[in-house]
This record gives structure tokens, sequence and C-alpha cells, in this order.
């Protein structure tokens, strides 16, 4: 049952309608064999994390009536040791077809999914990569260069000369290092200045509290750029009690509907937003079922980019019921 | 009172003097009237809770679930006043309403720990533990993965309960200043405080002098919960929000304070006023190290954990003379 037609793809949305469209023939010509699919997703720790559960839960469900032969084993994990059992358990006592994983740590899980490839299954990573090549068949991933880049050009555009920028980071990772690496690149040679960097773990209240520290260190700050949804609000609340609402912008990231909506509302503090979405588990679930039901060509790597969300455009990225 | 055992006392004191001087040589920034609210009214938080863990610590229990258990707390308070909302109206009546289900959460989570742990003789580390992981699967579920907010109006309303007070000193300072009195007095000259260091020294002696020892127990983790409950209703003004990822190792944070104010983990010897100097330790490094660019911030846990292990030994330097 494994196909391993290789093919590098890049235009999302014809893919995906062309890939519809077959899965569509060949589930009108006649109940196929069953499949099962394990989604393997950390849990939901976090206001990014929340949505990706909720959007994982959502496609799961709304696969299921469509494609009545295939089913799903979801399971979330709060630590990685967690998720190698969970991987485990699927492979020995669910029989699964294929694996969605989003690895909680790339380490750790290598092995595993590895094991997982090694028993003929379909594998699809999202997000985070493993720490060898070429075990996946299929890799669904943000831009997260692109996530830092997008901001850094706005920021380099936007600001007036020799605005002063501020930055939350999230928590030390790799992940966290190329986001900041693409934004300050995207800066290098402008006149704008990057006045400090600190880790706001992706977390409110961190967040909140490196910002008040942020406000008595710097008497002037043009622009903040939080890197998180979550982090922004944090970060608003810390200006709103200094008093500073008018001094300056703040730039989040990944699309929480809170802040969507501000931006659809044009509020002048929240100019724009760079998404990143947790919608991307998705495309994963999504692609990787095709794989089973149509004989679209699902192998391959599928980098979702990062856009920069406008008052123009809002209304594309505002989802009300998600919990994100 | 001898030179040594005055240097006892005063180790945390030494430390959190050194943080202070070091705060204001390195930025100006730092003694400005605004930037020493911020760190007091943040230090609120696991200051109140730290004074509940003192007395547990004290009687020689633990509780690792108040993290979670304020995650909880809030997560319910906030719901409990957006389902009021509709029919009393956002006004203060509905936040009066919120508080005393935080506060009455508090005592319930509390004294579900504490009888687990004196009537059903469960190890106290275990009982905490379990509800550790209870409490933050259950906000987590209440809040479907996302983040509870608070209705708007009503935030509007209730954001001053954080945010101002008399002056700079705002209503989480004053109530952390309160709490910390009342609990150096209960600990020092009243009965229960008493029993509470008896009990922790030896509570086989303590049961032999009539001591009710699983009644002060369990009473010291209604205390504990009571003040998560009221940390609670200090919190949610901040950030009108409750989620998965609140309140993450404030456990750790509040035992960390207690232990270096001069409280004996293994229980028998409390002291209130040093657990209110941990806390400020505590906040501080943190302060100190966003307000200066002393190091990389991915060393700032190993400044924070050099800091706990200094102040502690500064306080433990003549204990084998003691002894």
């Amino acid at each position: 049952m494994i196909r391993r037609n290789l093919l590098k793809l890049t235009v999302a949305a014809a893919a995906l309608s062309m890939a519809a469209g077959t899965a569509f023939a060949q589930d009108a010509a006649g109940a196929a064999e069953p499949v099962v699919i394990g989604v393997s997703i950390p849990s939901a720790t976090h206001g990014f994390m929340g949505g990706l559960n909720w959007h994982a839960q959502q496609t799961i469900d709304r696969l299921g009536e469509t494609y009545p032969n295939v089913s799903f084993v979801l399971a979330t994990a709060g630590d990685a040791a967690k998720q190698v059992s969970d991987i485990e358990d699927m492979l020995a006592t669910r029989d699964i077809d294929g694996l969605v994983v989003l690895p909680f740590e790339s380490e750790p899980l290598t092995d595993p999914v590895k094991q997982v490839k090694a028993a003929g299954k379909f594998v699809t990573v999202v997000d985070r990569g493993l720490a060898e090549e070429g075990i996946e068949d299929l890799y669904v991933a943000g831009d997260n260069t692109a996530f830092g880049r997008v901001a850094g050009e706005y920021f380099r555009d936007n600001l007036k000369a020799g605005g002063k920028i501020v930055v939350l980071r999230g928590i030390p990772t790799t992940l966290d290092n190329e986001r900041v690496e693409a934004f300050q690149a995207a800066l290098e040679g402008s006149d704008k200045e990057i006045l400090d960097m600190q880790h706001g773990n992706w977390n409110r209240d961190d967040a909140f509290n490196v910002m008040q520290d942020y406000l008595a260190k710097y008497p002037e700050i043009d622009a903040v750029w939080a890197a998180d949804d979550d982090m922004a609000v944090g970060v608003l609340e810390a200006i709103a009690q200094a008093g500073r609402e008018d001094e300056m912008v703040v730039v989040g990231g990944a699309g929480m509907k809170d802040i969507v909506k501000r931006i659809m509302d044009k509020d002048p503090q929240l100019p724009v937003n760079v998404t990143y979405p947790p919608a991307l588990i998705s495309s994963a679930i999504e692609m990787t079922a095709l794989h089973f039901v149509s004989d679209a060509p699902m192998a391959g790597r599928y980098i979702i980019g990062s856009q920069l969300i406008t008052p123009e455009n809002a209304e594309r990225y505002y989802f009300p019921d998600s919990p994100f | 009172m001898t030179r040594r055992i005055d240097f006892h006392l005063l180790g945390p004191l030494v430390a959190l003097v050194g943080l202070f001087i070091l705060g204001a040589l390195l930025n100006p920034a730092f003694l400005a009237p605004a930037n020493l609210s911020n760190v007091l009214a943040r230090s609120a938080f696991i200051g109140l809770i730290a004074v509940g863990m003192t007395f547990v610590i004290t009687q020689g229990g633990l509780d690792l679930s108040v993290g979670s258990m304020a995650a909880f707390l809030a997560g319910a308070m906030i719901m409990v006043m957006n389902w009021l909302a509709p029919i009393t109206g956002e006004n203060w009546s509905t936040i009066l309403i919120g508080m005393a289900a935080a506060l009455l959460g508090g005592v319930l989570a509390g004294w579900v720990n504490g009888a687990l742990v004196t009537k059903a003789r469960i190890e106290a580390f275990i009982v905490t533990l379990g509800t550790m992981g209870i409490f933050r699967s259950l906000v987590t579920w209440l809040a479907d993965g996302g983040t509870l907010s608070l209705d708007s109006g009503l935030r509007g309303l209730y954001r001053p309960v954080y945010f101002s007070g008399i002056g700079w000193i705002t209503w989480p300072i004053i109530i952390f200043a309160v709490v910390a009195i009342l609990g150096e007095w209960l600990m020092r000259h009243t009965r229960f405080g008493r029993h509470v260091e008896a009990i922790g020294s030896n509570d086989r002696v303590a049961r032999y002098s009539a001591v009710d020892v699983e009644r002060v127990r369990l009473q010291t983790y209604v205390l504990l919960g009571a003040l998560v409950g009221l940390a609670t209703i200090l919190y949610v003004p901040r950030l009108g929000s409750a989620s998965g990822s609140t309140g993450v190792l404030w456990e750790l944070e509040a035992i960390a304070a207690v232990i270096i104010g001069g409280t004996a983990l293994k229980g028998g010897r409390g002291r209130v006023w040093g657990t209110v100097v941990g806390v400020l330790i505590l906040s501080l490094i943190d302060n100190i190290l966003n307000l200066a660019d002393l190091v990389s911030p991915y060393l700032n846990g190993a400044i924070q954990g050099i800091i706990i292990v200094l102040a502690v030994v500064l306080q433990r330097e003549k204990r084998p003379a003691d002894a």
C-alpha cells in the first residue's frame, strides 16, 4: 500500500483541489478496505497548541464522515516520553496504516518514528523535523524563517527612521532561533535598532513581566515584536498599565482570533500580524488521508508560507469558533 | 542573642539588600517607584501562596498542587463570572460572587489535599502530585485546550484591583503586606502557630502533649488553599484570562521562597518574614536580569539557581556549630 511517488509540493491550493477531486471519484467507486491513521500531537498546554488540537479534532471528525472506511486514533502527549509510548502502542495494538506525528522533540522521537516507517507504514511529520533525514514520506510545516522575515520586513518598511524595537523571544529552541535570526537579517542594514531581546517563553504572564521591565528600562520604544499572540496579550496589558499605548505598535504572530479581530477593527496599536497557522495539522491529516483514498501523489515536503495579516485581509484569517 | 544567631537569621536579608544595591548600581530605573511597584505587585501571587506554604512545610508537609490549583481556580472563577454576567449584570456584585467562588474553591481544594493526607494517611508528596495533575488537566479541559477570558465589561470593572491602589502602592502589595503580617503573628503569637512548629519538630511528642495533630495539619492545608484562592483573586484582573499554562511552576517558586527564608524543609521551624524576603529575592533576580544586560538570557536560570543556593548557604554556614 506504500506509494513512493516523490513530488515536491509547493503550490498548495492546486495540489489539494486536484487531489480532492480524485478522492471523491474513488470514494464513489465503492468502499475501499478499512484504513487506520494514527495522529500523535503534543497536548494543549499553550494557546497555539490548543488551536492545533482543536483543528486536529475538527479535521478528524470531518474526514471520518467523508471517508467511512478511514478511522483515526488521536493521542495527545504532555512530554516526549509519553509520545514515544503512544506511538509504540499505536503500532502494536491499533495496527495503524499511517501515522501523522508532530514530534514533541526531534531527537527522542526520531527512532520510534523510524520503527513505524520500517514496519511499512506511511509517515507524515508535522512542523518539527526529525533528527535524521529521509524517514518521513510527507513533511508538512510552517515556515519559521518566513515568520521572522515577514515581521522584520514590516518593521523595516513601516517604522520611522531610527525606530527602536524590543523583542520577546519564545522558549529557547532551534525554532525560536530560526525566527529571530530571520528577523534580525531582515532588519540588517536598515536604520531601525533592536534595543533588547529577552525570553517571554510564549507565555502571557512571563511576557507581561518582561514588557514591564522593558518599559522601565527604555524611555523610548517604537515597536514591539511579541512574536506570538499569547505574548502579545501580556505585552498589551503592560503597555496599558504604563499608559504608553500611543507610543508603540505591537506585532504578534500566529493569528489568535482576538488579535485578528482587533486588526480587522483597525486598532492602531496592532497594525498587522504574521500567520503561523495551527491549522497546518489539518493539511497534514487531510493529505495523509488522501494518500490512502486517492491516487494523488502525497509525498514530499509541503511548507506553508507565513502571510502578513493586514486590516484588508484579516477576515480570511478569523476563526471565531477556534479556541485560539 | 549571640552574633552567630544574628547572622543565621539575617542571611536572606543580607542577600536581599545585596540585590537591591546591585540593581541600583546597574540601572537607575531600578529604584523608580514604578519599577518597585511592578516587582512587588508581581511578587504578590507567589508571596501569598508562599506564606501559606510556610505553615504546611513547618508542620512537616508539602503541597505541590498550588500552581495548578491557582490555574484551576482562575479558570473556574472566570467561568462563574461569565455565566453570572447576563443574570446579575456587569457590576461589582458579580465580581464579589466570583471572588467568593475562588476563595471557597481554594478552601475546598485545600481541604481535599489535607483530608487525603491526614484522614486517608497518604504521603503529602504523592497526594499533591496527584492533585497537581488533576487541577492542571481540569483547567485545560474547562478551557477546551485554549484560553478562558473574562467578559470585557467585567474586566474593565475588575482591572483596578490589580493595577490601582494608594498611589504606587497597589492593592496586591497592600494585601501581600497585610497577609504577611498576619501570617507572622499567627506563627509567632498564637497556639495554632506553636502547634504547627511542635508537630513539625516531632509529631509524636506533640500528640502526647494533647495536640490534635491531624486537625492542625488539615488546617494548614485549608489555610494554604484559601491563600491560593486569594492569590487568584488578584491574578485574574491582571490579564483577565486563564489557560493550561497559568501558574506553571509556581509551586516550586513558593517552596524555594520558603526555604530561602530560613524555614526548614523537614519542618519544625517556620519563619514567615523570611518567606517574604525569599519571595522578594526571587522576583528581584528576574527584574534585575531584565533591566541589565549582564548575561545571555540563556543563562538566567543559572543565575537564579546560584543566588538561591547562595542565600541558603549564607544562613546555613554555622549549622555545624549549632549542632
